[in-house]
């Protein structure tokens, strides 16, 4: 049976428990979340001890199942003041797995001023006093625990800005070339470096592995979950070939690039930072155009990038990223923004909430539109210092916005708006309005049938259909974050009957269950709900379900369109 | 009747041994599906068209000036 690993903070101990008859038939996110949602008291400050800091991985981590290694964090978000659960790649899932670990729960905090590391292996967790590598960057730190702990060890860990509290601080995870992935959203770093925890190492040796409860079936299954997911046009070439950032040229061409902090849906200079254009420079430099992000990824929609003179810049150099940076901030050098995500990653800072900053700065005036060197110099010598200014676009959009008086702040529960305007794709609005999240694709994305045509068509300029059509999408990506899979496996299930019955499969093999379809639905709708509660005692209301006025004043070029849901439209959301 | 002029954009593999943008001449309301059997593709590789920045079924027809582009079925997120 797996278990729980418990850890203290503010006396220092650990417990292993065992896991509870009801959470046993959880993982990934339903996990996070329903532990949040049952020991976190909604109105606790998010960075002070009651708030509790939750690692599951899913519930097919750890299994040859193709896509499986994720790993979600869960706390109460010290950036929207909600729920969070925020999911990973990288090899911390799998190693937890095979541990045998449903679930690690960091709790309490320190009284002084000491810094702590876990250290999790098969007899369970202990703690212990780290001084050597406080403020180091994570690519730094990671090197220095594999030269103390080998090679194979598990990490996670934050960088300063986790170490300094700033609420777009992520939490680092080691991935398999030793580079990094992120629990990027919601400030969750900060959580942990309220819990003054620089780094949980994790050894995985002497385990027995994961006996399945139907080896057969778990096999036969997987064989036809992995066939979808190479079948699938867009798992099966798309992804692998031009990465994410393909998206670039597609939004442009449909008016949902939101570019110069949300003014325009169209940038000039698209074919810069584009895809196509990344994957010949990718080629041409010697880097890897394609590159997973866990053992067992099939799909390997990562990439490794190189500078002019073929040396490693940045690896994960995904479409939200460069559209943040690029047309966001109208910077038109690829090369500056690998720079930026390369920096980002090592101070642990999530890509997407401090590109927006930028983009919220340089129109208040702090920095010149477009000067990619001047956001690498930011990022290295004011947040990377801790200056004031620093921690102001360190604390991400919504707080460069008060502090400098902007109106137009893309946020929703003070999260920022990632690379799809809501006014030209109106179903990821209602994702936006809606998720417990706060503004996150991920959450539900609409993009797949307003844009890509995946899972049907829903016109992306016309209201019909967008609040059903995010529901679904909703309570599906809840489920499947409680898998261990990666969203990813949501176009070949979206357009390949066989796929989703086989994911299924393999949970019941896994498991020795008997789940339906219709229970996973119901999985997904109870993680909503139960997410939603955590939010409304927080103190969070349906005024929170909002976007911001300038979406419903301001018209986006070129199809000069409004954000134009009534809040009972929107609110409907919730019927279910 | 006169030709009309339309601008072709290519994406993602499309482009390899094509090109990028071109403007093209076509009978007037010539449909979709022609301009794209006309430029070699098979029908099953579309993933996306856009008139205009608007999707367009494989029976628009098209008018002088206007922007047809075509995408292969990608994704990201
Ligand atoms: S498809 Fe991309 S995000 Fe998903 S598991 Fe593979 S590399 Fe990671």
């Amino acid at each position: 049976m797996d278990k729980i690993l418990r850890v203290n903070m503010t006396d220092l101990t650990t417990k292993v428990e065992e896991t509870p008859a009801e959470w046993a038939g959880l993982g990934g996110r339903a996990l996070t979340s329903t532990i949040v949602a049952k020991e976190v008291p909604p109105a606790c400050h998010a960075l002070g001890p009651n708030n509790k800091l939750v690692f599951a991985p899913g519930l097919l981590s750890g299994t040859a199942a193709s896509n499986s290694g994720r790993l979600s964090a869960g706390a109460k978000s010290p950036l929207t003041g909600g729920i969070k659960e925020s999911n990973v790649g990288g090899t911390a899932a799998q190693m937890f797995a095979r541990l045998g670990i449903k679930a690690l729960i960091v709790e309490g905090m320190p009284q002084g001023e000491g810094w702590y590391a876990l250290k999790v292996g098969k007899d369970g967790v202990t703690i212990e006093e780290e001084r050597g590598l406080l403020g180091l960057g994570n690519f730094a730190v990671i090197e220095a625990l594999q030269s103390l702990l080998g090679k194979k060890t598990g990490v996670i860990a934050i960088g300063p800005a986790g170490e300094m509290r700033l609420t777009a601080a992520n939490i680092s995870v080691k991935d398999p070339s030793g580079k990094i992935r992120s629990h990027g959203r919601g400030g969750l770093g900060a959580v942990m470096g309220s819990k003054r925890i620089k780094f949980i190492a994790i050894d995985d040796e002497g385990t027995p592995g994961i006996q399945l409860a139907d080896p057969e079936g778990f096999k036969a299954a997987s064989r036809i979950f992995t066939k979808a997911l190479m079948d699938h046009p867009v798992s099966g070439q798309g992804l692998p070939t031009y990465g994410t950032n393909v998206l670039v040229n597609i939004l442009h061409e449909a008016g949902g690039l939101p570019t110069r902090n949300f003014t325009h849906g169209q940038f000039d200079g698209h074919e810069q930072i584009c895809g196509e254009t990344m994957h010949d420079t990718i080629v041409a430099r010697g880097g890897k155009p394609r590159h997973g992000c866990h053992a067992g990824c099939v799909i390997q929609c990562s990439q490794v990038y190189h500078d002019q003179e073929g040396q490693y810049l940045t690896s994960g150099f995904e479409y939200e990223t460069i559209w943040g940076l690029g047309a966001n901030c109208l910077i038109t050098e690829l090369d500056d923004i690998a720079r930026a995500d390369n920096l980002m990653d090592d101070l642990g800072l999530d890509s997407i909430e401090t590109a927006v900053a930028f983009g919220v700065a340089m129109e208040a005036g702090l920095l010149p539109w477009g000067d990619g060197k001047e956001v690498v110099r930011i990022l290295r010598e004011e947040i990377g210092k801790g200056t004031a200014l620093g921690r102001v676009i360190g604390s991400g959009a919504g707080a460069v916005g008060r502090t400098y008086g902007v109106t137009r702040v893309p946020v929703v529960k003070n999260q920022a708006i990632p690379a799809y305007d809501p006014r030209s794709v109106k179903g990821i609005g209602i994702t936006y309005c809606t998720s417990p999240m706060g503004a996150d694709h991920t959450a539900g994305y609409t993009i797949a049938t307003n844009i890509l045509n995946v899972g049907g068509q829903v016109d992306p300029l016309k209201k019909e259909g967008q609040v059903e059509l995010s529901r679904n999408l909703q309570i599906a990506t809840a489920a499947i974050d409680s898998t261990g899979m990666c969203i990813f496996i949501a176009f070949p299930a979206l357009d390949i009957p066989e796929c989703l019955p086989a994911l299924i499969g393999m949970i019941n093999a896994r498991f020795g269950a008997n789940l339906t379809g219709d229970d996973v639905t119901g999985l997904g709708k109870s993680v909503l709900k139960l997410e939603r509660a955590f939010n409304l005692a927080a103190g969070l209301t349906s005024a929170d379900d909002r976007l911001p006025e300038f979406f419903h004043s301001d018209p986006i070029t070129p199809h000069q369109a409004v954000w134009d849901f009534t809040n009972e439209e929107i609110d409907a959301f919730w019927d279910f | 009747m006169a030709p009309i002029t339309v601008t072709i954009k290519l994406f993602a593999h499309f482009r390899t041994g094509r090109f990028k943008e071109a403007d093209h001449q076509f009978p007037p309301g010539v449909a979709c599906r022609d301009v794209i059997l006309g430029l070699g593709f098979r029908l099953g590789e579309m993933g996306i068209v856009m008139v205009n920045g608007h999707h367009a079924t494989l029976d628009h027809s098209l008018n002088e000036r206007d922007t047809l582009a075509l995408f292969p079925l990608v994704g990201g997120g």
